[in-house]
């Protein structure tokens, strides 16, 4: 499935829960805020960032996501001025940025190490960025407290980052790169030196904040889950170059390729051959069984080629009895192992053949008649509209 | 158990140490600070009569006195050599900052690999005697020697540098620069590079950011360096000896005066015990005062 193809069959499909109605990007008569032009940077041989072209819009939570060594820090870097780029241009509000130095730039960056000043308290590192512009000694210390009251550091104002927890050392980070009310922020794997506890804590405090400031975000990270709860948008990167690019529920239910798929949450992959071709439905075959599939895709290629076929685990149903007579996309396996997570239960299918896929199933009742166990047979099935060919 | 033993005797070493080589020996001169010159061998008097017994050590304890710290007063000649001594310092240890600073802070800023060529670069003197390091000075500086015959060569006016304060302090930055770049560019090197980023991503540039945050978090280095070149400085004798002249006061030629010159054994021990405590009391209320700003800080 091509970018284009990608695009229709969301029109028709309605994919995934829309959070919200924002979605600059659709509307062709709004400014982007800042603009990646076909952007390359080269570290001696080797190629960071290759050709990214990139539109982010005011008020947007933008993410880079992907493995480390993508590109994506260096594409942050590039934006804040640590990097030059070899090739290409990136715009701030209209205007080129080539030769800004970082310290001119408008925008601000929250450290992944945080980089808090140690020998300056917290309410100086706060300070630093605004104490550069010069401004009068009362306005700082309003802007100051407003800040702390804003991460809610109020009372810790004095100490020294030394003195700080993990999760009140981000606090202190946010606060200093948010208190000179830049046009961007940029977050460098934001969350990434926290455990998951205060993990999950703080990401709904960054989408308030992001909210009630309505500054634009970008953020770096390699954990898809951190990406997915947080961003309006997400660019999946590989090698340098974007792999897709998309809200969070185009991503995962219309991967644009196989390494989206499997960046993005679990997903079962079976190599197929387009059988036939009649619209809406594909006919899929894949070697683990006779009976041809349906999918529901209408931008499978031509009957004959090579694909892959893929199902995310928790859309397949799995089952101790044999499904009614003329069910579709039926596949029959045996438990080969369990996983218990309390709110799922990911099972292990061999199927017949020795392919091993996952299932998942929500633990919605406490009470289970006829429970699942190890070497049970069972049929695994999945509706047309649950599966994705990917061509990629 | 074992282990412990051994550990406590590896904290008494140090006091150990110190109780030999610092504390008997000082001690000593200070014992010898109390007595008076007299002609005769050892040059000075009074000795413990040990065949007296107890009323030997009496009447030695009570042959003591203060009467060369007394001398010390009223003669001008050792204010003026401790005052000069520690202008000396003051001003030579400044220069070492000023010059070494910069030398710090470009090694710590090389590539590693650079980085331990320039540190040998540093240390490498140290591998030649102190003293024909400072008689190449001479060389160098003498009327008839390097210096002028380079100035010779390009036309200008030859300088006398030999045997004036200006030398002196070639010398000592020569000699104690080492002292001074090696703390700071440990501290440098240490240094999160990320802060300087953070920095500029503040607004600030770049020659703000070196005050703002390199300067500040590299205070710990610059304090040692600066006490491991005074230190030495204020007691420096060969440097103001060979290079300054009959001129250049200093306490340590005034010290080495009067052991060697006069024979005045008391007063030399005087004018040093009277060195140690000028330079020792300082360094403790500062640390002092250094422990109680840490404390504040918590």
């Amino acid at each position: 499935m091509n970018a284009k193809g990608g695009k229709t069959a969301r029109q028709r499909l309605n994919i995934g829960a829309v959070r919200s109605k924002f979605s600059p990007w659709n509307d062709p008569s709004a400014e982007p805020l800042v603009r990646f032009e076909g952007v390359v940077k080269r570290f001696d041989d080797h190629v960071a960032v290759d050709g990214v072209s990139l539109a982010i819009y005011p008020g947007e939570f933008f993410a880079l996501l992907g493995p480390s060594g993508c590109g994506k820090t260096t594409l942050m870097r590039l934006l804040a001025g640590f990097e030059t780029p070899d090739e290409g241009r990136i715009t701030l509000a209209g205007q080129d940025l080539a030769g800004q130095p970082p310290h001119r730039r408008p925008v601000n960056m929250m450290f992944q190490s945080y980089a808090l000043f140690p020998h300056l308290s917290v309410a100086q590192n706060i300070a630093f960025g605004l104490k550069q512009e010069n401004l009068p000694k009362g306005e700082i210390e309003a802007r100051v407290q407003q800040m702390l009251k804003l991460v809610k550091l109020e009372p810790l104002a004095r100490r020294k980052p030394h003195q700080l927890s993990g999760g009140q050392k981000q606090r202190v980070a946010l606060a200093r790169s948010l208190a000179k009310q830049p046009k961007m922020l940029l977050l460098d794997e934001p969350l990434g030196a926290l455990d998951k506890k205060l993990r999950e804590e703080t990401q709904f405090e960054l989408m308030d904040i992001q909210q009630e400031l309505n500054t634009t975000f970008l953020m770096v990270t390699h954990d898809q889950e951190e990406a997915m709860v947080l961003a309006d948008r997400i660019a999946v990167m590989r090698d340098g170059k974007i792999a897709q690019l998309g809200r969070p529920e185009e991503l995962y239910e219309t991967p644009a390729d196989r390494y989206v798929a499997e960046f993005l949450g679990d997903v079962n992959l079976f190599e197929a051959k387009v059988a036939s071709l009649s619209h809406p439905m594909a006919g899929i075959v894949i070697p683990e069984t006779t009976q041809p599939l349906q999918v529901w895709d209408d931008d499978a290629p031509a009957a004959g080629s090579t694909v892959w076929l893929a199902v995310r685990p928790e859309k397949l149903r799995i089952s101790l009895d044999p499904p009614p007579k003329g069910a579709v996309n039926v596949l029959a396996g045996e438990i080969w192992d369990i996983g218990y997570t309390g709110d799922w239960t990911n099972y292990v299918v061999e199927l017949e053949g020795g392919k091993l896929i996952r299932a998942a199933r929500a633990n919605a009742s406490r009470v289970v008649e006829r429970p699942i166990g190890w070497d049970d047979k069972v049929w695994v099935s999945f509706d047309p509209d649950a599966g994705v060919v990917l061509t990629r | 158990m074992k282990t412990k033993r051994g550990e406590r005797l590896a904290a008494i070493a140090p006091f150990l140490w110190l109780g030999v080589f610092f504390l008997f020996p000082f001690a000593l001169v200070l014992k010898l600070s109390f007595s008076d010159q007299a002609l005769a061998m050892p040059p000075y008097a009074p000795q413990i009569d040990w065949s007296a017994g107890l009323a030997g050590i009496r009447a030695f304890m009570s042959a003591l006195d203060l009467e060369t710290y007394a001398r010390l007063k009223s003669d001008d000649l050792y204010l003026v050599a401790y005052l000069s001594s520690l202008r000396f310092a003051a001003i030579g240890t400044l220069l070492c900052l000023l010059v070494g600073y910069p030398i710090a802070l470009g090694m710590a800023r090389c590539a590693p690999n650079t980085r331990n060529i320039l540190l040998l670069a540093v240390i490498l003197p140290f591998w030649t005697s102190f003293l024909i390091r400072v008689y190449a000075w001479i060389a160098i500086l003498k009327p008839e020697g390097l210096l002028n015959m380079g100035l010779e060569a390009i036309g200008l006016p030859g300088l006398s540098v030999l045997n004036t304060q200006a030398a002196v302090y070639v010398g000592l930055i020569y000699c104690y620069l080492p002292f001074m770049v090696l703390p700071i560019y440990a501290v440098l090197e240490k240094q999160d590079h990320s802060l300087l980023e953070a920095a500029a991503d503040l607004g600030s540039p770049p020659w703000k950011s070196f005050w703002q945050v390199t300067v500040p978090l590299s205070l710990p280095g610059v304090t040692a360096g600066a006490l491991l070149c005074f230190i030495p400085m204020v007691g420096e004798f060969v440097v103001p000896d060979l290079l300054g002249g009959v001129q250049t006061l200093m306490i340590g030629k005034t010290i080495w005066t009067e052991f060697f010159a006069n024979r005045d054994w008391p007063s030399a021990s005087a004018v040093a015990v009277v060195l140690l405590l000028t330079l020792v009391i300082p360094i403790v209320l500062y640390q002092r005062q250094q422990a109680k700003a840490l404390e504040a800080g918590r």
